[in-house]
């Protein structure tokens, strides 16, 4: 696959533009796969014990997910030289409905000289921002 | 007890080596919804001219866990887990995780800063390869809630 052509891009160019939805097992899962076991986010007993509005999604899956989308649009994750996010909001899972996460990326700055691009995220879910200046910089040489 | 402003600038010990599995990368991968073949299929990574399956960009969380398992673990740090919240996160790399990689991670203590009660600790991972070579840095800022 094609790298994406750096003097192809503008400025605010939306590249990837993706829906995602994450379950109870999604969050076992990834609970498995990272190590991180902290019940708030597979038993609502302890979610609601601390004061949580129910069993929430670990940050890092959301922040996990989310550059999926721009891997698909690189065709090659080792493009990708940095990714940074700030946790805003929760996402709040649903037993029975789940979550839905919203990905939309756009081109926020271009380094031609060093064959660099900055991907800004805007990702949602339930209606509200819950990565917060979610940026990606991804080498297209 | 408050975070012991004195943590920063500490550096840690280094991590004990973290050999990646190639069934671990595909576990992880799956977990965060990757479907790109260079992160699953070998001959696809290596046609993209890698030497294995190549690791999702947050992969890197699993080998930094253990850093910030030494850091809650201090005994004057003063952190109180139940108490943390995940403020921020970052990945820089230099080259991305591929499977057969042996990762030993370094963690130091960058900044402590206070802000209306609150203490906003940043931790900085350094990863490096079994030759030495930096491959990545994960940094996370935790908060630490105080007690109002």
């Amino acid at each position: 696959m094609t790298a994406p052509r750096l003097d192809a891009l503008e400025i605010g160019q939306v590249v990837a533009d993706a829906d995602y939805r994450i379950s109870r097992d999604s969050l076992v899962r990834y609970a498995g796969a990272s190590g991180d076991f902290n019940a708030i986010h597979y038993r609502d007993d302890v979610a609601e014990a601390v004061g949580l509005p129910g069993v929430l999604a670990h940050g890092m899956l959301t922040m996990g997910i989310a550059v999926q989308s721009v891997v698909d649009w690189l065709g090659d994750p080792g493009r990708i030289l940095d990714y940074g996010v700030r946790f805003t909001r929760p996402v709040v899972v649903d037993p029975l409905e789940g979550a839905g996460i919203a990905v939309v990326a756009k081109v926020g700055a271009l380094d031609p000289d060093a064959g660099e691009a900055r991907i800004d995220l805007t990702v949602t879910a339930h209606g509200g921002t819950v990565l917060g200046k979610a940026q990606v910089r991804v080498s297209l040489r | 007890m408050p975070v012991n402003p004195e943590l920063q600038g500490r550096v840690f010990a280094p991590t004990d080596p973290y050999l990646v599995g190639r069934e671990k990368v595909r576990e992880f991968g799956r977990a965060v919804f990757a479907t790109n073949p260079i992160n699953h299929d070998p001959a696809a990574a290596a046609a993209a001219g890698y030497s294995d399956i190549v690791a999702p960009p947050t992969f890197a969380v699993v080998v930094q866990e253990s850093t910030l398992a030494q850091l809650l673990a201090e005994p004057d740090a003063g952190i109180d887990f139940s108490r943390v919240v995940h403020g921020e996160q970052r990945f820089s790399y230099s080259r991305p995780i591929v499977a057969g990689d042996e990762l030993t991670a370094t963690l130091s203590v960058t900044s402590i800063k206070t802000l209306g009660g609150n203490a906003m600790v940043t931790a900085e991972s350094s990863i490096v390869d079994q030759a030495g070579s930096h491959v990545v840095t994960a940094s996370s800022t935790l908060v630490v809630r105080g007690d109002a």
